[in-house]
């Protein structure tokens, strides 16, 4: 009985205690940033511009930023936070990467054996890679290992594809990939160039059998305001865009209708006259 | 001779030197010669020629472009077939003009010899080490020029020659001492009256007793000092061999000028004695072709622009297949995946590797057994930075001093965990750079924004 009396009474002031210190240095929130810190995605990926998520959101309460930076909040939680802050936000493109390369281990030829750490950096400062092309993609997964979305998968082929549904644009893949591969383009986009090189088009088709060979079926068939020639290199005009369609006038695959992720569950939509 | 103060760490990689004992033999003229725009760090040259023009041996094709640059001249005289781009040992395409050559190797004017470079002045001296085209030949390939005009403020007191040759396998500056004794003390000279420094001091291990013996006898009467050196590697290592021989070391992201010294290799100061003596530009360089699947292994006085498959040809070809072709030697030097690479002015050597002689082994984790620490001879912690790269924390990387880790390989070489620890210094070091660069970019991007009015509603 005592005991208990004892507890009891070390209970009630215990919480006395703790309620008072809570009261007189309890740190002050504001309700509005927490809110706003909610409706972020929590993914501190930092595309944005902002240090992660909380910084973002403290940003926007300030005044500082904008809501619409963050590529990967859906629509609603950016009328959402707009609605709180009094703000108006534009529209948005929704952005996804996509890897301009399709050379896997079937389509692009090797040079060399490496054995060094698995990663494309480390493998950059080994005669920049095995592939013969040097400005294909490594397979060796920077991209994969950066992506906050785990948007990125490697390949079985050593290729780097992007699942467009799980991507949201923050760009970390684009500063990672030491080939410069990766690209941001508008989610909408019907049809993308998958090579990145722009060496000839004699040497490219030696080194990839799905290189862009640069032999302008693409631009005859949509017209130069779509697509154009860089080189030897077609590029899309992601401004004014390109039928799907066309994908079906080159003769490598290299003009795709689809970012590279789709079409490992339907390789046989791929034509090659190897 | 001062007194000698071993260096921290180190490893005792087999020597397999086989090639020490074969003369060095004029490489013959090729029909075709592919010389990069660029053999030293630094800017590329800027191209004088044009496809089309004939050249003489000797000849200016390409003149220092920048600061940190240095020109380059025709290996033989002959036709400009092409203006292009080669491969190099980094896998990076670099500019270059194929010359064909005329099978006569006339020679153009040679530049005025200086014979009687004791009494020339040493900016004279300086400028022809400028105009041959000289970079330093252990590896690095820095254009010498620079190493020789230390600012004013920077007292230089302690010339070493670099006469080490601690990579195992390589045997080309070795040859070069035995064989040229007088031009390299020439050279040595040469340099030290260009600095304006009365002590010359010449580090050679003692792995060359012959080497030794000979430029100590040639040496009588001079005021270089032949030291004997303890047979460890990285017992050339720049940092290494100027506390080995002064006690001195080398400041965090210092120079040796901050401490005195100017280390410069044998090859280089042959180069420099063959520029003022005779006049000749940098366009030969003697390489060691090596390694167990050569038939005749040796060392050769090759051209700039010869192609490492006619180095090879020269060398027997192979009689068995090898797994691994480096570029320099097997603790330093780097893997190439063509034999077309051209040779270039920093080409020490050519290794082949047999089947046997490499392993693939696979990368397990630290054991923690500190073997890397007791072996760097930088006094860093690879064990402990290789796992702060593997997590990409390039800033505290760089806070363990990954940016002083000058790749000499020990780590590597003695970790049992196999793992690959100067890997992962290269590319931390690349890294930690590239941060750097961005990083400067931005402050200037954001600088260049600011200057103008600042936009309302910002701040």
């Amino acid at each position: 009985m005592q005991a208990v009396i004892i507890l009891l009474s070390a209970g009630v002031l215990i919480g006395l205690a703790i309620a008072l210190v809570v009261k007189f240095f309890g740190v002050q929130s504001d309700p509005l940033l927490e809110e706003v810190t909610a409706l972020t995605p929590g993914a501190n990926c930092g595309a944005c511009g902002y240090a992660g998520c909380a910084a973002y959101a403290a940003a926007m309460v300030s005044g500082a930023a904008k809501p619409g930076l963050c590529p990967s909040m859906p629509e609603e939680s950016v009328k959402k936070i707009s609605a709180l802050l009094g703000v108006t936000s534009e529209a948005r493109v929704r952005k996804v990467a996509v890897v301009c390369c399709r050379g896997n281990d079937d389509m692009a030829t090797r040079q060399a054996f490496y054995n060094g750490v698995n990663n494309c950096r480390d493998a950059m400062q080994v005669a920049a890679g095995a592939k013969t092309c040097t400005y294909g993609c490594l397979g060796l997964g920077a991209c994969a290992r950066a992506c906050p979305y785990g948007a990125i998968e490697i390949t079985p082929k050593h290729l780097a594809v992007v699942h467009p549904d799980l991507c949201v644009g923050c760009g970390k893949c684009v500063q990672t990939c030491p080939k410069k591969l990766i690209k941001l383009v508008p989610a909408s986009a019907p049809l993308h160039v998958l090579c990145s090189s722009p060496e000839k088009g004699v040497t490219k088709r030696k080194a990839c059998k799905a290189a862009c060979i640069g032999c302008q079926k693409c631009v005859k068939a949509a017209g130069e305001g779509q697509i154009r020639m860089n080189g030897f290199l077609a590029v899309i005009n992601y401004g004014d865009l390109p039928p799907a369609e066309i994908a079906s006038c080159c003769p490598t695959g290299a003009l795709s209708a689809s970012i590279a992720g789709t079409e490992q569950s339907a390789p046989e939509s791929e034509v090659i006259n190897a | 001779m001062p007194d000698i103060h071993p260096f921290y760490g180190g490893v005792h990689p087999p020597q397999a030197k086989i090639s020490s004992r074969d003369a060095i033999v004029s490489a013959p003229l090729l029909e075709r010669y592919v010389v990069p725009l660029q053999m030293h760090i630094g800017a590329p040259s800027r191209l004088l020629v044009q496809k089309g023009n004939k050249v003489l041996r000797g000849q200016l094709l390409a003149e220092a472009s920048a600061f940190v640059s240095a020109p380059i001249h025709a290996p033989t005289s002959g036709l400009i077939k092409e203006v292009t781009t080669c491969l190099g040992v980094l896998g990076n395409q670099l500019p270059a003009v194929i010359l064909e050559s005329d099978g006569e190797d006339k020679p153009a004017e040679p530049l005025a010899a200086v014979p009687n470079w004791q009494d020339s002045a040493p900016a004279e001296l300086l400028r022809r080490v400028g105009e041959a085209g000289i970079v330093g030949m252990g590896g690095a390939a820095f254009p010498t020029v620079i190493k020789l005009s230390p600012p004013p403020q920077k007292k230089v007191d302690t010339l070493i020659i670099n006469g080490v040759e601690c990579e195992p396998c390589l045997t080309a500056d070795h040859r070069l001492m035995l064989e040229s004794p007088e031009k390299i003390l020439a050279g040595m000279q040469i340099c030290a009256r260009i600095l304006g420094v009365k002590r010359i001091l010449l580090g050679i291990e003692k792995n060359k007793p012959d080497a030794v013996a000979l430029l100590r006898e040639k040496a009588q009467g001079t005021p270089v000092q032949v030291c004997p050196l303890e047979v460890r590697y990285p017992q050339g290592a720049e940092k290494q061999l100027i506390y080995a021989l002064t006690s001195r070391k080398v400041p965090t992201g210092g120079l040796p000028m901050d401490i005195g010294c100017v280390v410069q290799n044998v090859a280089s100061v042959y180069a420099i004695a063959e520029a003022v003596l005779d006049g000749t530009p940098l366009y030969q360089r003697v390489t060691t072709v090596t390694g167990t699947p050569l038939r005749s292994p040796g060392n050769w006085r090759f051209r700039v622009g010869t192609p490492y498959s006619e180095a090879i040809r020269l060398a027997g070809g192979v009689s068995e297949d090898p797994v691994k072709i480096i570029s320099g030697g097997p603790m330093m030097g780097i893997a190439v995946y063509s034999l077309d690479i051209p040779i270039t002015k920093n080409t020490s050597g050519i290794l082949l590797l047999s089947a046997a002689e490499v392993s693939q082994y696979q990368s397990k984790s630290c054991i923690r057994c500190g073997r890397c620490n007791d072996t760097c001879p930088m006094q860093l912690m690879p064990g402990i930075l290789s796992v702060q790269i593997e997590n990409e924390s390039f800033a505290l990387a760089e806070n363990w001093h990954v940016m002083d880790c000058m790749e000499c390989g020990c780590c590597s070489y003695i970790c049992p965990a196999g793992r690959p620890l100067v890997q992962h210094m290269r590319r931390a070091k690349a890294d930690v750079t590239a941060l750097h660069r961005a990083a400067e970019a931005a402050k200037a991007a954001q600088e260049a924004k600011n200057s103008p009015a600042p936009a309302p509603g910002k701040n």
